[in-house]
């Protein structure tokens, strides 16, 4: 197996020749800006007006790798998430008023209060599996979900999410060497924040990349940019291919990092001031703007109009979550085992 | 009625369900080729192909999440785990991922699977494969808990719990896969959560699960010969815990003894104990006895495994504590 194939950057002029229409780059755009507006508007309920409480773990600055990897499945392909699921459960469709009512810890919420932050991307309905608060361990589970739609034999795959520090667990080695031997229909997408908590990637992985070690497994692998939704878009759209045509898993390693810290309390300061800056420098949907007015496929005003509708979106999604009643307590049992 | 081993009675239990639910599939070390290292398995690679019966790497932390997710990707998945040892190394699959989906989803998912399991205490294995630790699993709601001391009951249980829509841990007594007991033939299922009662008596009740049944059994025996009678109830399923049955019991005999294989701190005698004293504490005559392992590990000299292993013997010993 050759060495991980790193996705070149795509000049804005070529996206018609790579089969990326204005709409799909303009419904990236709007997963990226949707996300980043409600991690916003969460991070002020925590931070400023102490209306949630618990951790939380925000998608701010990784928003490309959610909408450029989810946004080349099909409507009926999967996913697993993770406890920075925020961004994974938009980018899949989940509405904004069931994600903010779980936040709240609501009755209306996508786990009806019973999940939270950590688990909010659970949402089956849109086809957004799980939602693991325990690192690594949605490794081996993504591979079972793999099984199953291999099994189903209707060229569905699946697609999981986990971080640089995952990668270090031994769930993850299980899992994926056992999705190498069963060729399941897996798209393993590492978000490469370059941190778990504050340990550095650079120190904990002993590798020469995240991506480097699906060759001990045979698994086919590629590096993407992860703050450029269209470099992580067609890695995984290759990636989709390959699994949806029997040629098994893909490990895709995106590049990106937190604008902030690990959690909504942490304010990321051991990381250097110059690291920071480079990176900010970097924001993904700046970056996609940029190129869209430069490719002469969108215009301010259209950013202006999604600005504005995600803005009403996410202030409903508050108004809905904090009307929205609590599940009452002696209800609790008959959620324990399914009757 | 016809006699089949404890084994081949899980294996027909896997070859009916199979037979009549394609969703199910099994995975896990050598149960392909190698047909299981006790023989459960044993033809049905042949019969199924390797798309259901899957031999795995040695990674059973993949083993239980890969069941996991095939659970949730539409499947029935059928794990084993050579040896419950083996479960410490997968108990993040099984405890804080699947016995928690349904929950923490709101009801939502459904993570309907088996772990299948043995204990082999009593074969000479040693500390680190003769563990028997089934109390971990009921202090984790969400899970089914099921131990089969005999081969109607492993058939049965086993179908029961591949057509649970609920995570079961499916635990066996590597001790009893050769006994031979009656199984009718055709399709039968023992429901989870009701105690076979297997015998009665009026002066003592002996609560007994998996291996050690047959202990309680032949201690009954002995005891009656001195004139004491006991029912013998065996719960067959600890989550959930028949306990009305054991009550009625206690309330009739006023003695309880609770046998099992664990050791005794923290284990099913003291979980049934304490359930009995919050119910029917006005019932006792006497203090409630535990016959289970001492709280060490396992010795590997035969001599003193058989020492440290509960055993009629020591059953007999309590109830005459009791009935003295």
């Amino acid at each position: 197996m050759s060495s991980s194939k790193s996705i070149q950057p795509v000049s804005h002029t070529d996206y018609a020749k790579h089969g990326l229409t204005r709409q799909t780059l303009l419904d990236m755009l709007r997963k990226m800006i949707e996300i980043r507006r409600f991690e916003e508007r969460v991070e002020r309920l925590f931070l400023q007006e102490g209306a949630l409480i618990g951790p939380s773990h925000l998608y701010l600055g990784e928003e490309a790798v959610a909408a450029g990897a989810i946004g080349a499945l099909n409507e009926n392909d999967l996913i697993t998430s993770t406890y920075r699921g925020h961004g994974h459960a938009i980018a899949k469709g989940v509405p904004m008023n069931p994600l903010m009512a779980e936040l709240f810890g609501k009755a209306t919420g996508t786990c009806k209060g019973l999940g939270g932050s950590m688990h909010v991307a659970i949402y089956p309905e849109k086809g957004s599996m799980y939602a693991t608060a325990i690192v690594g361990s949605g490794v081996p589970i993504a591979t079972g979900v793999g099984l199953g739609l291999q099994r189903e034999g209707k060229r569905r795959v699946v697609m999981t999410f986990f971080g640089d520090g995952a990668t270090n667990t031994g769930a993850f080695h299980e899992g994926i060497n056992l999705a190498s031997v069963w060729k399941v229909p897996v798209i393993f997408v590492c978000e490469n924040n370059m941190y778990a908590m504050s340990t550095r990637a650079d120190y904990a992985v002993a590798a020469e990349s995240v991506a480097a070690r699906a060759q001990a497994y045979k698994m086919r692998s590629a590096v993407a940019d992860g703050n450029d939704p269209v470099s992580v878009y067609l890695a995984a759209r290759e990636a989709i291919d390959a699994a949806r045509n029997g040629q098994g898993p893909t490990l895709l390693e995106c590049v990106t990092y937190k604008l902030h810290g690990h959690g909504v309390y942490d304010k990321g300061d051991y990381r250097p001031e110059e690291e920071v800056e480079a990176w900010l420098k970097r924001d993904p949907i700046n970056g996609l703007e940029a190129r869209l007015l430069k490719a002469n496929l969108a215009t301010q005003s259209d950013f202006e109009k999604i600005e504005k509708e995600v803005a009403a979106e996410v202030e409903e999604s508050v108004t809905f979550a904090r009307a929205s009643p609590v599940l009452p307590f002696d209800q609790l049992a008959k959620y324990v085992y399914v009757m | 009625m016809p006699e089949l081993t404890y084994a081949d009675a899980l294996r027909e239990a896997l070859r009916e369900e199979m037979l009549r639910d394609p969703r199910v599939v099994l995975m896990g070390e050598e149960i392909g080729v190698f047909e299981g290292v006790y023989k459960v398995t044993r033809g049905l690679l042949k019969e199924f192909g390797p798309e259901r019966v899957r031999d795995t790497p040695i990674s059973e932390a993949a083993i239980a999440g890969a069941a996991v997710g095939a659970a949730l990707g539409g499947l029935k998945p059928v794990a084993e785990i050579m040896y419950m040892d083996f479960l410490t190394i997968c108990l993040d699959q099984i405890a804080t991922n699947a016995a928690k989906m349904h929950f923490m989803s709101g009801g939502k998912l459904r993570v309907p699977f088996v772990l299948r399991t043995q204990y082999s205490l009593g074969r000479v294995h040693g500390a680190q494969h003769s563990q028997f630790f089934p109390s971990i699993f009921f202090q984790v709601p969400g899970l089914k808990v099921v131990l089969p001391s005999t081969p109607y009951d492993a058939k049965g249980l086993l179908k029961a719990a591949i057509r649970e829509d609920n995570p079961v841990v499916f635990i066996e007594s590597g001790m009893l896969y050769r006994i031979k007991g009656p199984v009718p033939d055709g399709e039968y299922v023992v429901p989870l959560g009701q105690c076979d009662v297997k015998k009665t008596g009026s002066d003592i009740t002996i609560v007994a699960v998996s291996r050690t049944v047959t202990e309680a059994l032949a201690a009954a025996m002995k005891l009656e010969e001195q004139g004491i009678t006991a029912d013998v109830i065996d719960p067959r399923t600890i989550q959930p815990l028949d306990l009305a049955t054991i009550l009625e019991s206690v309330r009739k005999t006023g003695r309880l003894i609770i046998a099992s294989d664990d050791v005794k701190c923290g284990g099913i005698g003291s979980e049934i104990a304490a359930q009995v004293v919050e119910e029917a504490f006005d019932s006792l005559d006497a203090p409630i006895l535990r016959v289970a392992s001492p709280d060490m590990p396992i010795p590997f000299s035969p001599t003193l495994e058989q020492a440290y292993m509960p055993n009629a013997q020591k059953i007999i010993e309590a109830a005459k504590k009791l009935v003295g």
